[in-house]
């Protein structure tokens, strides 16, 4: 069931994401962008494998089995993750605000298309 | 470890610390930034020097961080092509800050710390041993030239860039699911072990693998600027700074080598003969050779002529690798490194071409606005010698920029052309794809040296309106130091393509790589 509830959320979240990224506006563009990390974030971490009250580190001085535990090499690559995607979404914004200041309007390309 | 082995790290500590220096030093005190840039830029090359010397002497260094065993730890790794390639990097890195030290360093803040942030980015990506940093040290290069992109400021940058940042965010997310799937595939990210591991995985792992590993590649090719992946780089590379794209002209080559790496290391272990040998990857490349061709044709101004060059360029690498017998490689590789340097030399070399023409010539308008918000300031001030006879010389190495990239004799431009060609004819009998490359790449040089000669005829022939541009000798320098390279990699063509050679054998024997990175 987790499992199904995942997996629709990744898939939710990645098709809006995909939509919103190719439409004209900016803004749209930018929140289609965060979306897709999102998915992507969530993505990685399923990609430990779903475990339900396993913890990812073993207490120390103990030979643990291995089996109990979460895989924690995806949690730290999706935090990796995480900051890369926040940081590059900030750089975007102002690059989007940047661009709607030069051109004067908030459409991609820059101008209007002709009606 | 001997003291070389050591080195290994440098070319990623020296720009970053380079880079966190300069990023704290107030923007008042350009001078001594420049300094610190430059000077870490010389030691890089020094560094890299080494480097080639040591993996010449040695199969392939690695270099173990923190000590911890491959498959757990970190690793980076030094072979003869990371080696050459970081050399490359460092030696543009030289040539873009010293050309900037005339007047592109004040043209916005953070300049310096960014370019030292791209280098460290790019040298990290050729060095490291596994797929994640390979990630991170691809959004740290990316990162860096987003800044570089928007180095200058002006409408059609900031609107170009938008387009640039866009489509690479969108890349690096396609970059992170096919290193999660192979990660959830495999339970492992070290290169040289999911060598290994990936083909005696069960069947739907392996699907899962091979699925993450084309997702990976679309990310490479993104980078790489294959076509129909590829629109957004004549927008972002033509509206750039001209040091910013002389070091623009060295990020698709890390697409080139990231497929290169990965596609052999990954294919190369399998039973079969080791090649990337993938019929899209060829198609794929001769579809960018041909779309770079008519792009160079069709550019009206200069900018746009050296970012379709880029493309022709990058899709001649990746047609050639895809292909990929070993000599084929190593000229491939040999042909990548004077087409860099020229490309790198004409993206510099537009900019004082371009300056000699009045504000409002198509995309100079964006030069010209930089220099426009410069002027109010008073930083325009013309110091240093001017050099005579400007246009002369720069006439001269557009020449030099034309026919290496279009590959005419005598310079390195047909030296790699005419191995790559000598390579392809070697099988018997020729299979039909390198016909079709053979094809394409006289008449991909032959689209080259027409518009380049209609370009140059225009500019440097044609009754100018009196002004003439305005060059001092340290904006001419860097362009006559790449040039020079390519005029020496010409003489000492047989040197580095024994070297690369050698280097393209590694690639496709990659159980020596494994063996090396995992200490069997």
């Amino acid at each position: 069931m987790t499992e199904l509830v995942i997996a629709g959320a990744i898939g939710v979240l990645a098709g809006s994401g995909v939509w919103l990224l190719l439409r004209p506006r900016t803004f749209q563009v930018a929140i289609g962008i965060a979306m897709l990390s999102y998915a992507v974030n969530l993505f990685i971490f399923a990609m430990g494998r779903l475990r339900i009250g396993a913890a990812p580190i073993i207490a120390p001085g103990k030979v643990a089995d291995a089996a109990a535990f979460a895989d924690p090499l995806p949690q730290a690559l999706v935090l990796t993750a995480i900051v890369i995607g926040f940081a590059t979404t900030a750089l975007l914004l102002v690059v989007l605000l940047a661009a709607r200041g030069f051109s004067g309007t908030d459409h991609v390309d820059g101008r209007e298309p002709e009606q | 470890m001997t003291f070389a082995e050591n080195l290994v790290i440098l070319p990623i500590v020296l720009p970053l610390v380079a880079g966190a220096i300069t990023l704290v030093l107030d923007e008042g005190r350009m001078a001594l930034k420049a300094a610190i840039s430059v000077g870490a830029a010389l030691l890089l090359v020094a560094t890299a020097v080494v480097l080639v010397r040591l993996a010449g002497e040695s199969f392939a260094t690695v270099y173990r961080l923190g000590g911890w065993p491959a498959p757990f730890g970190i690793v980076l790794v030094v072979d003869r092509v990371a080696a050459i390639l970081i050399l490359l990097t460092a030696v543009l890195g030289v040539a873009a800050l010293v050309f900037s030290l005339a007047r592109w360093q004040r043209a916005g803040p953070r300049f310096h710390s960014l370019v030292q942030f791209l280098l460290m980015g790019v040298n990290g990506a050729f060095l490291t041993g596994d797929l994640f940093n390979l990630f991170v040290f691809f959004e740290v290069l990316l990162a860096a030239s987003y800044g570089l992109a928007l180095h200058g400021s002006g409408g059609v940058r900031v609107g170009a860039s938008l387009h640039y940042i866009v489509v690479n965010l969108a890349a690096s997310l396609l970059f992170l699911i096919g290193a999660s799937l192979i990660y959830g595939a495999t339970g492992t990210l070290n290169m040289a072990d999911l060598a290994l591991r990936w083909h005696v995985a069960a069947a739907p792992d392996r699907a899962l693998f091979e699925a993450g590993a084309a997702i990976l590649g679309v990310a490479f090719l993104v980078k790489a600027g294959m076509w129909p992946l590829c629109f957004w780089l004549p927008g972002a590379y033509s509206a750039a700074s001209a040091p910013a794209a002389a070091l623009f002209a060295v990020l698709t080559k890390v697409g080139v080598y990231a497929v290169l790496r990965t596609g052999l290391l990954f294919a190369g272990s399998a039973e079969a003969a080791p090649s990337t040998g993938t019929p899209w990857l060829a198609y794929g490349g001769m579809a960018t050779i041909a779309f770079g061709a008519l792009g160079v044709l069709a550019s009206q101004d200069m900018g746009r002529l050296a970012s379709y060059s880029v493309l022709v360029s990058s899709g001649t690498l990746l047609a050639a690798i895809a292909i990929g017998s070993t000599p084929l490689t190593g000229a491939a590789l040999y042909y990548l490194v004077v087409s860099t340097l020229a490309l790198s030399a004409l993206f510099l070399l537009v900019e004082l071409v371009e300056r000699g023409r009045g504000p409002g010539a198509d995309l100079l308008a964006v030069t010209a606005e930089a220099f426009g918000a410069g002027e109010g300031e008073g930083e325009e001030v013309e110091v240093g010698t001017a050099i005579p006879a400007a246009t002369a010389l720069l006439g001269l190495s557009f020449a030099a920029c034309a026919i290496m990239l279009a590959g005419l004799p005598p310079l390195a431009g047909f030296v790699g052309k005419f191995a790559m060609l000598n390579a392809l004819l070697e099988t018997d009998p020729v299979p039909a794809a390198s016909w079709m490359l053979l094809a394409l790449l006289i008449g991909s040089g032959m689209a080259t040296i027409i518009a380049m000669a209609r370009a140059g005829v225009r500019r440097f022939w044609a009754s100018s309106d009196g002004r003439v541009p305005r060059v001092r000798a340290i904006e001419l320098a860097p362009i006559v130091l790449l040039l020079g390279l390519c005029v020496t990699l010409t003489v000492g063509a047989g040197r580095l393509i024994g070297y690369l050679d050698e280097g393209a054998r590694a690639l496709h024997a990659p159980g020596g790589y494994v063996d090396r990175v995992l200490a069997r």
